[in-house]
């Protein structure tokens, strides 16, 4: 689904929907969520009365009272460590961690714990723990304020992972992942959460958040990417067009599991395939999505599958950060050695 | 570490009732006590003391991958199990064979899971409320304060009503006590005003590593810094494991918030079946606590209450029962069958492990029947050949054999997904 700042078409209103920001359409969402079953928490640092640093939660506690939002001590293993007790108790928390790289104090709590509950308890119990991450760069801030971890989760067996693009399938999705009778890493693109875009709260559109979707169609190269990545390879289409090339664009969606039957379907269209992302390309979600479609479709590709990422390094400082995630010109380079071969 | 000043003792390691200052708020919760009570309270240490010999020598015959023993602190185990009302809920660490035993867990649960049959492997709702172990040191007392918050949450404490008043009861060692998750239990627990009890069972030693490589100052004193009270108790002595955690529990069921035991007891044993406490430990520290043994004293006490010779050797032989039954059924255990790791990843259906569940089958089945020379691949890679993929088509295509074996790998590929 296009954006207001990608498709100018989309800032008209269509019936039956309504023009928001992503931050906005998450509040929206959980508010139905909080609305819609009295089990669902939500917990983090400063979620309550100020709402979130992103104000993602904004006037849910004055709303639901503070027995249904609560804000935190400062403890990552403490929020995700008590959630997981909260879920043996018939909740359903939903996790705040306030900025990607904080969630590392509670990797513990997460991946051994949280993860294995289900597998431990043989299915006596389920654990629908949430838990949202803003990540990602483009927003200029400081060190551990701008990476993107979900790599570490998608290889977790026991967890689902997942990323909206856009602000129509944050308010959707976020709902989905509270349904969800397993936990859930939410990874919301912070660098679009100020983003406006058409929310249709009568359709989800999709009947599950675990499902790729194509948002742009085209014929040579098969773009794939997640989260903010997918305005990027849009712009990278439209540019592309321009000169004649026609892209077609994958929003993943989910990274675990990970939908291959459009990724797959895509790249035997066009033989041609393009992974992006801005997390670090070594060991990630986009290498584990192009081994796969090396393997799946050989006979019909025309070239090998390529990625593009963020480098082998630490976020770097924000001034050179532009430097270092993936931009319209690096996804284009990848695609002109795509066409080469 | 020894006991300090502070130390409640009711029942002194010669055998008699301790009146002191410190004893004296908790007597009456031990006088209330019948005899039948205080003779369950040695029966189930006697007992689980003879199953966990029973189970180390399991082990040493190859029959467990691993024990964990229990020798030597029984009467914590057993005091703390008694304290608790059938509602409470309770987070063991890995050591508390005693407690799951009381509140109605099947002990042979405990070692299929260290005879490598399942990661945990019971309902706490059909165990008394007894959840599962938890190997990552400390990692329970953030579940157990999270499920603590649950309750409060509910309403389900703090009502008036003791009889149906929610407390929750966790364990650690004090080797978690160096624990992040331990000190973050602590703050939310204190923030919160949750009804936990946290009962720490200092052994004095975390494998090879001495408590005083832990703390400087003695560990009852830790949970002051957060605001939880704490009493420090002799965990040798059966009454004050169950006085002192009897009063806890009622006063975190009536709303007064979290409090924290420091037990002190000693393992006797070592720190699991892998581990050789004769490297790191002296002779001298062992007799020393071998002279306060938990039911050697309690012995003495309900010889003087009038239990007679009847009464103990009834006792043995139900120890001697429950260990020979242990081993009858040990020897009868099965392992689970191979496809039983794809269940229970996740509640909801999950394409990936369904899928590799599939691949395993057939690459299984295709291992018991060796395909005649020449066959078409019995269990090709789910996802490759299959639904449409154009590896199928390909393979069909292909006039090399080369290119077919591309297209449709064998399963020794292990090509999943």
């Amino acid at each position: 689904m296009a954006e207001s700042t990608t498709s100018p078409a989309a800032t008209e209103r269509a019936a039956g929907t309504e023009t928001l920001t992503m931050a906005k359409a998450l509040n929206a969402g959980l508010r139905e969520a909080l609305a819609g079953d009295d089990r669902v928490l939500l917990m983090g640092e400063d979620i309550g009365t100020l709402g979130g640093v992103f104000r993602v939660t904004e006037g849910l506690q004055a709303e639901f009272g503070t027995g249904r939002v609560l804000d935190t001590p400062l403890a990552e293993a403490g929020i995700v460590g008590t959630a997981i007790g909260l879920a043996m108790r018939g909740f359903r928390p939903v996790c705040e961690i306030q900025f990607d790289g904080f969630i590392y104090p509670g990797f513990d709590q997460i991946t051994s714990q949280l993860a294995k509950q289900t597998f431990r308890h043989e299915g006596t119990q389920s654990f629908p723990v949430v838990i949202r991450v803003p990540y990602g760069g483009h927003i200029g801030a400081v060190e551990h304020h701008q990476e993107s971890p979900e790599a570490y989760f998608a290889h977790t067996a026991g967890l689902r992972v997942m990323s909206p693009a856009t602000s129509h399938d944050a308010y959707w999705m976020i709902q989905q992942a509270i349904a969800s009778n397993d936990p859930v890493l939410f990874f919301e693109p912070k660098s679009r959460y100020w983003q406006k875009g058409e929310v249709d709260r009568g359709d989800a559109g999709e009947d599950s958040p675990h499902r790729a979707r194509v948002v742009r169609t085209g014929t040579d190269v098969t773009l794939i990417g997640h989260g903010a990545m997918v305005s990027v390879l849009l712009q990278a289409a439209e540019l592309a067009a321009e000169e004649g090339t026609s892209l077609e664009v994958v929003d993943l969606r989910s990274l675990s599991p990970i939908d291959y039957g459009p990724l797959l379907a895509s790249a035997r269209k066009t033989g041609r395939v393009v992974v992006a992302q801005e997390a670090p390309g070594n060991v990630s979600v986009g290498s584990e999505i192009a081994a796969t479609i090396a393997e799946k479709t050989f006979y019909s590709l025309e070239a090998p599958v390529l990625r593009v990422s963020g480098y082998d390094t630490p976020f770097p400082p924000a001034r050179i950060e532009s430097y270092y995630l993936p931009d319209v010109d690096r996804v284009l380079e990848a695609v002109d050695r795509s066409l080469a071969y | 570490m020894s006991y300090t000043e502070a130390t409640v003792q009711l029942l002194s390691p010669e055998g008699d009732l301790v009146r002191s200052e410190l004893s004296e708020p908790y007597l009456p919760l031990v006088e209330a006590l019948d005899d039948q009570t205080l003779q369950d309270f040695h029966r189930q240490m006697v007992v689980i003391r003879r199953f966990d010999i029973e189970a180390g020598n399991l082990q040493r015959q190859g029959q467990l991958a691993l024990w964990i023993p229990s020798l030597g602190q029984e009467a914590i185990q057993v005091g703390s199990a008694y304290a608790a009302r059938p509602q409470d809920h309770i987070f063991p660490a890995y050591r508390e064979h005693a407690v799951g035993r009381i509140r109605g867990l099947d002990v042979m649960k405990i070692i299929a899971m260290l005879r490598g049959l399942s990661h945990g492997g019971w309902d706490p709702a059909e165990t008394g409320n007894f959840h599962l172990f938890t190997l990552v040191i400390g990692s329970q007392s953030l579940h157990a304060t999270g499920y603590g918050m649950g309750v409060m949450l509910d309403g389900a404490h703090a009502t008036g009503d003791p009889e149906k008043d929610v407390a929750v009861l966790a364990y650690f060692g004090d080797g978690a006590s160096s624990q992040g998750d331990v000190n973050e239990a602590f703050v939310f627990a204190a923030s919160y005003q949750t009804p936990n009890v946290f009962v720490l069972q200092n052994n004095h030693w975390a494998i090879s590593v001495p408590v005083e490589r832990q703390s400087r100052t003695p560990l009852y004193l830790r949970s002051r810094g957060f605001g939880i009270p704490s009493e420090q108790v002799d965990g040798n002595d059966v009454l004050a494991g169950y006085a002192v955690t009897r009063s806890y529990l009622d006063a975190a069921r009536a709303g007064e918030g979290p409090r924290f035991i420091e037990a002190l007891t000693y393992r006797m044993g070592a720190h699991t079946s892998s581990d050789d406490p004769t490297k790191y430990r002296e002779n001298e520290e062992l007799a020393f606590w071998a002279q306060r043994d938990p039911i050697a004293r309690f012995e003495t006490y309900l010889r003087a209450r009038g239990a007679g010779d009847d009464f103990f050797a009834d006792v043995q032989a139900e120890a001697e029962d429950l260990a020979a039954d242990v081993r009858t059924r040990t020897l009868q255990l099965t392992d689970p069958e191979p496809a039983a790791m794809f269940r229970h990843v996740y509640t909801d259906p999950h394409p990936v492990v369904a899928e590799q569940a599939a691949w395993f089958e057939a690459f299984e089945a295709s291992l018991a029947d060796e395909p005649a020379p020449g066959a078409e691949p019995v269990a090709p890679p789910p996802g490759t050949p299959a639904d449409g993929d154009e590896g199928a088509a390909a393979a069909a295509a292909a006039d090399s054999a080369d290119e077919a074996a591309e297209a449709a790998p064998s399963p020794a590929s292990n090509g999943a997904r």
